[in-house]
């Protein structure tokens, strides 16, 4: 590589030609899907409440694997506790349900701190299990206690001051807010001075380490964010489906829906989660008169993604992350020379 | 006597555990995978043994000398066609993989058999017992578990320790490429070290499913219970799994003692507190890289 004689004022550019379109296509979008109770069916909005929610469920996972490196199979644990969360705080402590999801969140959060000193003592696979031996435990913790209704879960009534059709419209309008959070949430991390660490760590731990990225503690942040996301998603579940059992919301199902999600959609983009969200859900839609051959499938395609094309869909779609709807990286532009754009560091695997 | 008794039952189990747990530490030990298709590994060798019981009426124990040759085969192929890939795709490429496999299999499992609950029928060493005390009652075949599990992590590690192929294994455990360099053959390799693992969990599946009654979705349960006795005893020591495994088996016969539903939860808890208080595990490796 050879210097340009001048170099002019170099400039960092964050967007990219394809970020505003992307802006410019997402919005109209939000926009239509806000107005969606006006325009569907009460059945519709209840099921794109289900596509919310696995997209939020994703988007999450993808923020723990993708960008922490951590593969989670016990997010069940948070997706429970914010469904008993909100469930209990509305219909036992009589706190208006749509304050009670964020109450629920906020726990699930308390929790996932201590939960993370045991998690983090593995890793790898072993993290992958440990996790998983964590969601049991509150699972059969949650069996235990009486007043959520032991083994037979609860049903939530505190919704039902509300007429059917307003009720469902105030849940879909609430699991749209979540997809907008979660999706906005992780856009501004991987934007931030801690998505820089974690593109870092990924490149390489130790050195990363040794640079002054704080891996243990950005790992930790990230745990915390993608448990009260789950959480989020599991108050939207039970909204949802009014009724919970231990069985349904701690359903280690959950996890694998998470990893087909983001495995096939692409990992470690935020575009991939949402992709793969849309693809996962329409699958099991066209293969429910299947039975079990879906997940059959999902599990094939799964292992074919991982090890023939890595990147997902998404890294299909972008032209391996030429286009990115969402501009997380950095680009220096020397206003010289217009075709010198060098690429740096991307948080994208 | 009943805690007595309960305290020996575990320690009966926990033999079975460590035969769950041999492979999965044994994988993890030559090639740092973390086989997430372990559990349903063993619940398809116990299918198998039902299947063989069923339809031909071969004693039980006798449908091993098809069983954990079928296992090593399916084995040999796993590390062949998906694993040697994964690890050469690298980063969470492995986990996944195994991953995939095991919901793979349990739906498999799901579609051909249903989710009926089966056991396999031994016949009446399945059922007769030694009477020790008045009270104290130990089974014929918890006992045979025990000792089998024993005799196959001692096997294990006179093979790891003796043998050309084990050595191999050890070898490519501590520097894959300096292994190569020597000669080593690191994907035929692991290919072994694979199929010896589920060969194990053959007769651990058999025996799984002679002890309790089974369904496609058992494997969740029996991945677990293998890695807490990996955990408890320690990453890399294979006594440290025997250990580990009568350490959970004892945890969890005494908490069901106290209250038959919380068996299960005493297990994970006794898990959790080690990794809390002793997170080496009670047998660590005294050298750890």
């Amino acid at each position: 590589m050879s210097a340009p004689a001048t170099v002019g004022p170099v400039k960092v550019r964050r967007a990219t030609k394809s970020s505003w379109i992307g802006l410019a296509v997402i919005v109209p979008i939000l926009i239509v899907l806000a107005l969606g109770p006006y325009i569907i069916s009460r059945g519709l909005q209840q099921n794109l409440v289900i596509l919310f929610s696995l997209i939020v469920l994703g988007t999450m996972w993808n923020l723990l694997a993708g960008y922490g490196g951590m593969v989670s199979i016990g997010q069940q644990a948070y997706i429970g506790i914010g469904a008993y969360g909100l469930v209990y705080i509305a219909d036992s402590l009589g706190i208006d349900p749509f304050l009670a999801v964020p109450v629920a969140v906020i726990i699930a959060g308390l929790l996932s701190l201590p939960i993370s000193f045991l998690a983090f003592r593995l890793s790898g696979g072993y993290f992958a299990i440990g996790t998983w031996v964590i969601a049991e435990v509150v699972r059969l913790i949650t069996m235990q206690i009486d007043a959520v209704g032991g083994g037979a879960g609860l049903t939530l009534t505190a919704l039902n001051v509300l007429s059917p059709g307003r009720r469902i419209a105030y849940v879909y309008w609430l699991s749209l807010a979540a997809v907008v959070i979660a999706v906005l949430v992780t856009y501004l991390i991987m934007r931030s001075r801690l998505g820089l660490g974690f593109t870092a760590i990924r490149d390489d731990a130790t050195a990363a380490g040794s640079l002054g990225v704080r891996v243990t503690s950005s790992k930790r942040i990230v745990y915390l964010v993608s448990s009260m996301g789950c959480a989020l998603a599991g108050s939207m579940i039970a909204a949802n489906t009014l009724h919970i059992t231990p069985e349904s919301v701690y359903s280690v199902q959950y996890s694998a829906f998470m990893i087909f999600i983001v495995v096939i959609g692409g990992m470690g983009t935020i575009e991939g989660p949402i992709i793969g969200a849309i693809v996962f859900y329409a699958l099991q839609q066209w293969l429910s008169d299947y039975g079990v051959w879906y997940l059959v499938i999902l599990g094939v395609l799964a292992i074919v993604v991982v090890l023939l094309a890595p990147r997902g869909l998404w890294g299909l779609l972008s032209l391996n992350g030429r286009i990115k709807l969402f501009p997380v990286g950095y680009r220096l532009v020397n206003p010289l020379e217009r075709f010198a754009v060098v690429k740096t560091k991307e948080p994208a695997a | 006597m009943d805690w007595l008794n309960a305290v020996l039952q575990g320690l009966l189990l926990g033999g079975l555990y460590a035969l769950l747990a041999a492979g999965l530490s044994l994988m993890f030990g030559v090639m740092r995978i973390v086989n997430l298709a372990h559990g349903v590994l063993a619940v398809v060798a116990a299918y198998m043994g039902y299947f063989l019981v069923h339809n031909f009426h071969i004693n039980a124990f006798l449908t091993l000398i098809v069983v954990i040759p079928v296992m090593a085969g399916i084995g040999w192929v796993l590390q062949m066609g998906l694993f040697n890939p994964s690890l050469k795709s690298g980063g969470l490429a492995p986990i996944l993989v195994a991953f995939g496999i095991a919901v793979v299999i349990t739906n498999l499992l799901q579609a051909f058999f249903t989710a009926d609950t089966r056991s396999i029928d031994a016949g009446m060493l399945g059922v007769q017992s030694i009477q020790v005390t008045d009270t104290i009652y130990i089974g014929v075949f918890p006992l045979i578990t025990f000792v089998v599990g024993v005799l196959v992590i001692a096997g294990l590690q006179v093979y790891l320790n003796r043998t050309r192929d084990g050595l191999a294994m050890r070898a490519a455990s501590d520097d894959k490429d300096a292994a190569q360099l020597m000669g080593i053959d690191n994907r035929r390799i692991y290919a072994k070290a694979t199929a010896l693992a589920i060969g194990i969990v053959g007769i651990a599946g058999v025996f799984l499913g002679i002890r309790t009654q089974f369904s496609p979705t058992y494997g969740d349960a029996t991945l677990i219970f293998a890695f807490e006795a990996v955990i408890i005893g320690g990453l890399g020591s294979l006594w440290g799994t025997l250990i580990g495994g009568i350490v959970l088996g004892v945890a969890q016969t005494v908490g069901a003692q106290i209250n038959p539903s919380y068996g299960v939860l005493f297990g994970n808890l006794v898990f959790l507190a080690i990794l809390a208080f002793r997170p080496t595990g009670l047998l660590q490796k005294a050298v750890n890289s």
